[in-house]
């Protein structure tokens, strides 16, 4: 930041010299403003649910009844419902993902790799709605024909979607965190003896971990607020999940699903903003998370 | 001597299952996307035609074509880069040639970076309480432009910002040293060295808006217009809405299958040719860039 | 220093305070194009609501501009709620709802001081759906009572196979799934496991691919796949829902403002005139009673 110096000590800046800098800071302010508003307009939008129900009774009771008379307001099956696609995606993305990572940065001959990462980042912009929508044409179906299940709309459907849709995005950010590991450790640890294998899994890997940690996380961050896909192809029911061949109503999908429909002002459009809020701290979590595990892999 | 020598093989028989263990799952994702893509082609290829991508829907949307999903969804994502560019580029300068470390550039740096995790469906509900509700604007395409705007803001931003780091600090010195004052070395030496990188972060974004569902829900779409939009406060169809209508909330679900394929082939289509042009615009550039 | 400051932030204020009248300005023309007062050009009927009446203002919105092709029409489907919310706020002139007007829209229009006129523009039934497979034809009221609240869980408890009983519902917010919960259930919670559906159209694609399930939809949505299931002896028609000897029917409404545009007004007419109603019966519905 040495470069600003002369500047400074500059006595007068020209009226366009400052106008410009108070432009690019009002762009700056009106940015972080965003968050800002969103964060505001969101708790005071869900603070109304207060007058109908307790905070615990809204996070802990599982009874989601919104349009009943009177309605119920329990947030707790569509929080599992969350956490449950999320997890289960979790399983299949974070090996593949890593696996492919792995592939593409330590194993892949130079002509694959130049044709397959630009196509896994290619992969990471399918609109969630396209893969949504092969969820309900060919994966349910499937599914329910060859399980001979109740339903092939439930959490295994809705976790291989959206593993899908995560693993693109894990595998360019693995990518990125193993070739960032130095060249020459790696040499020295083929200069000992180890084999590719050795060199790969006990050199290379555990180098990368927090940013391979970070790219995991954040694809399940991308998990857990996906909407499109939980919407069309996880079944809608809200309960609480006790097989992955059970259906369920996560948040995002309650929130699409109810929001175009319910009357401005009322209990249940104050729930969904309610449930906004939850989504938005299970999000921030993960997003600190990685933050921070990315901030620990600079260090590193 | 025998011992050694099969604990060598051993070894390399392990060795060799591992790695084709990693090249078996990686590899078979990359068939698996491959295969994706191509089942939608074939499968969207027979509804495509001249016809369908400019006629609108006709007999309750089992015949005619796409034409306003295609305009609404143009309309969106150009409206939402109209937003987001000169805020998004604006930050950018802000935070890489103008902001001191401090406690401002922390606030705005977290911020940005939290507002890129935040899901897209949260920023519908902004957008719903905001521009919808709040300023009255009501289901429109200045509705929908906002809240896309907002939402691609923090990529935008981003990808501004590395390109302005990248462009080496000499460039700004030599300027300065010429006599030129700040704003002059911005404007006439790092913003024409940073711009190409920042208008490929602007079309990765332009590409991630018109696939957006959630956000456009409640703040923009219309299950079906019969003429184009007349202006800014016009409600619009888009395609990513469209398949999610035609697929989820229909009248005749299985009669319009070939509408569905056909609608997720022009999207996908849409999408990835506007993020290959981009990569191959990244790629031209770090090729012929000089520093 | 201090100076600096205050400039700056008096710059970021007055940028803010720009932007906000900026936006503020738009307002202003946005809710002078939300009202009556519709600019030439913008003659325009916005209908939203009922996706249960979709299928009917879909095509009736088609002939309508086949017959003044000077007029404009918008017809989204997002659900009862949603569409008397819109009218209230002035974001649309019509809308199509599968019940009477709610308590608290009854107050909120009050509030907005906005009456609103009712038009029964059809009269519809909910049939009871299963698989084509499914042997199972006839229910009583109780028995599909007991199937939803979860007390019934085999088909063979009701002479049919030995397989478990998927319920499938409508959105919670739908006034399809209202008017079932009020006919049907009596106002009792429903289990929660059943299944949840967007339209009426996405229950009968679900119902036909299942062998299991159960389900409740508009008449417009029988064919295909999907079997028919008697109540109390009655099988859901057209003839049997307009003189109301079928238990599970209701009329359709569409809201309008007692100051409705002309462009609206037009439109509504046509509805209920003999054109409009002669497009009932192909979509499924029964014509308005007269009362």
């Amino acid at each position: 930041m040495s470069k600003e110096e002369p500047i400074l000590l500059t006595p007068k800046l020209s009226p366009t010299e400052k106008g410009a800098q108070f432009f690019f800071l009002a762009c700056a302010i009106v940015a972080l403003g965003q968050m800002f508003l969103i964060t505001v307009f969101l708790l005071a939008e869900a603070g109304g649910l207060l007058a109908t129900v307790s905070l615990p009774e809204f996070l802990f009771s599982k009874e989601w009844y919104p349009t009943y008379r009177p309605p119920e307001f329990g947030a707790l099956a569509l929080i599992l419902g969350s956490v449950a696609v999320t997890i289960c995606s979790s399983l299949i993305a974070a090996p593949v993902g890593l696996a492919l990572a792995v592939y593409l940065s330590c194993l892949a001959g130079r002509r694959v790799r130049e044709l397959a990462k630009p196509a896994v980042e290619l992969m990471a912009g399918i609109p969630s709605v396209v893969l949504g929508f092969i969820g309900l044409v060919v994966v349910a179906p499937f599914l329910q024909e060859t399980l001979d299940l109740p339903t092939g709309l439930n959490v295994l459907n809705a976790s291989v979607i959206l593993a899908v849709m995560a693993i693109p995005s894990i595998a360019s950010l693995g990518e990125d965190a193993l070739t960032a590991v130095p060249r020459d450790v790696q040499d020295a640890s083929y200069a000992l003896g180890a084999t590719r294998w050795e060199t790969i899994f006990k050199v290379t890997v555990p180098a990368a971990t927090s940013g391979l940690s970070t790219a995991v996380i954040l694809g399940l961050g991308r998990a857990l607020g996906e909407t499109l896909v939980v919407l069309m192809v996880a079944g809608g029911a809200a309960q609480i999940p006790t097989s992955i061949f059970d259906s369920v109503r996560p948040l995002t999908a309650t929130l699409a699903a109810e929001m175009g429909e319910t009357a401005i002002g009322s209990a249940h459009y104050h729930a969904l903003f309610a449930l906004g809020v939850v989504l938005f701290v299970l999000t921030m979590a993960f997003n600190l998370l990685a933050y921070w595990l990315g901030r620990r892999w600079r260090r590193g | 001597m025998f011992l050694t020598g099969f604990a060598l093989k051993d070894r390399q028989t392990r060795e060799a299952l591992a790695l084709w263990a990693i090249r078996l799952l990686g590899g078979s994702f990359l068939l698996v996307m491959a295969a994706l893509v191509l089942y939608l082609a074939v499968q969207g290829a027979g509804a495509i035609s001249w016809e369908f991508l400019t006629q609108f829907p006709r007999d309750s949307m089992t015949a005619g074509g796409i034409w306003p999903a295609i305009v609404g969804t143009f309309g969106l994502a150009v409206g939402s880069m109209v937003v987001s560019i000169p805020l998004g580029f604006g930050a950018a300068i802000y935070l890489a040639e103008y902001a001191r470390p401090g406690p401002l550039l922390t606030a705005v740096r977290l911020g940005v970076n939290n507002l890129a995790g935040v899901p897209s469906v949260v920023f519908g509900l902004f957008g719903l309480a905001i521009f919808v509700t709040f300023f009255g604007f009501g289901r429109s395409l200045l509705s929908g432009c906002l809240t896309l705007g907002i939402l691609t803001l923090p990529t935008v931003t981003a990808a501004a910002e590395e390109s302005l780091r990248q462009t080496p600090a000499s460039f700004r010195e030599a300027a300065l040293a010429l006599g030129a004052n700040r704003w002059q070395a911005i404007r006439q030496v790092v913003l024409p060295a940073a711009l190409p990188g920042m208008l490929t972060g602007a079309i990765l974004a332009l590409g991630r808006a018109a696939g957006e569902t959630a956000p456009i829900i409640f703040t923009a779409s219309a299950a079906l217009t019969l003429d184009e939009p007349e202006s800014i406060f016009s409600e619009v169809m888009a395609l990513p809405t469209h398949i999610f209508n035609l697929a989820t909330n229909g009248a005749h679900i299985e009669a319009t299958r070939p509408q569905q394929f056909g609608t997720c082939l022009t999207l996908v289509a849409l999408v990835l040719g506007l993020s290959l042009f981009a990569l191959i615009l990244r790629a031209r550039l770090r090729k012929g860039r000089k520093w | 220093m201090a100076k600096n400051w205050a400039i700056r932030l008096g710059a970021v204020l007055g940028l803010a305070l720009l932007s906000f009248w900026a936006l503020w300005d738009l307002k202003g023309q946005a809710t002078a194009g939300g009202r009556a007062a519709v600019p030439a050009r913008g003659q325009t009927a916005r209908i939203s609501g009922s996706t249960t009446l979709l299928p009917f203002t879909q095509k009736a919105a088609e002939e309508y501009l086949k017959k003044y092709p000077h007029e404009s029409v918008t017809v989204s489907g997002t659900g009862s709620g949603e569409g008397v919310k819109s009218l209230i706020d002035g974001v649309v002139d019509l809308a199509a709802s599968s019940r009477d007007l709610s308590p608290e829209e009854v107050d909120r229009a009050k509030a907005n001081r906005v009456t609103l006129v009712r038009h029964a523009v059809a009269q519809d039934g909910l049939a009871v759906i299963v698989q084509a497979k499914n042997p199972v034809r006839a229910l009583t009221m109780g028995q599909l009572k007991g199937i939803y609240l979860g007390e019934i869980l085999n088909w063979r408890d009701l002479g049919g196979e030995d397989r478990v009983i998927v319920p499938i519902n409508r959105d919670s917010s739908s006034g399809t799934f209202e008017m079932w919960v009020e006919l049907v259930l009596h106002g009792l919670k429903h289990r929660p496991d059943a299944q949840v559906q967007s339209s009426s159209g996405a229950v009968a694609y679900a119902v036909a691919g299942n062998r299991h399930a159960i389900g409740y939809v508009g008449l417009g949505f029988l064919g295909g796949e999907v079997g028919l299931v008697a109540v109390d002896g009655v099988e859901a028609s057209l003839a049997t829902v307009e003189d109301g000897s079928y238990p599970i029917s209701r009329p359709l409404y569409v809201f309008s403002r007692v100051d409705a545009s002309p462009a609206a007004q037009k439109f509504l007419d046509f509805l209920q005139g003999p054109e409009g109603q002669a497009l009932l019966g192909a979509e499924g519905y029964a014509p308005a009673r007269r009362n």
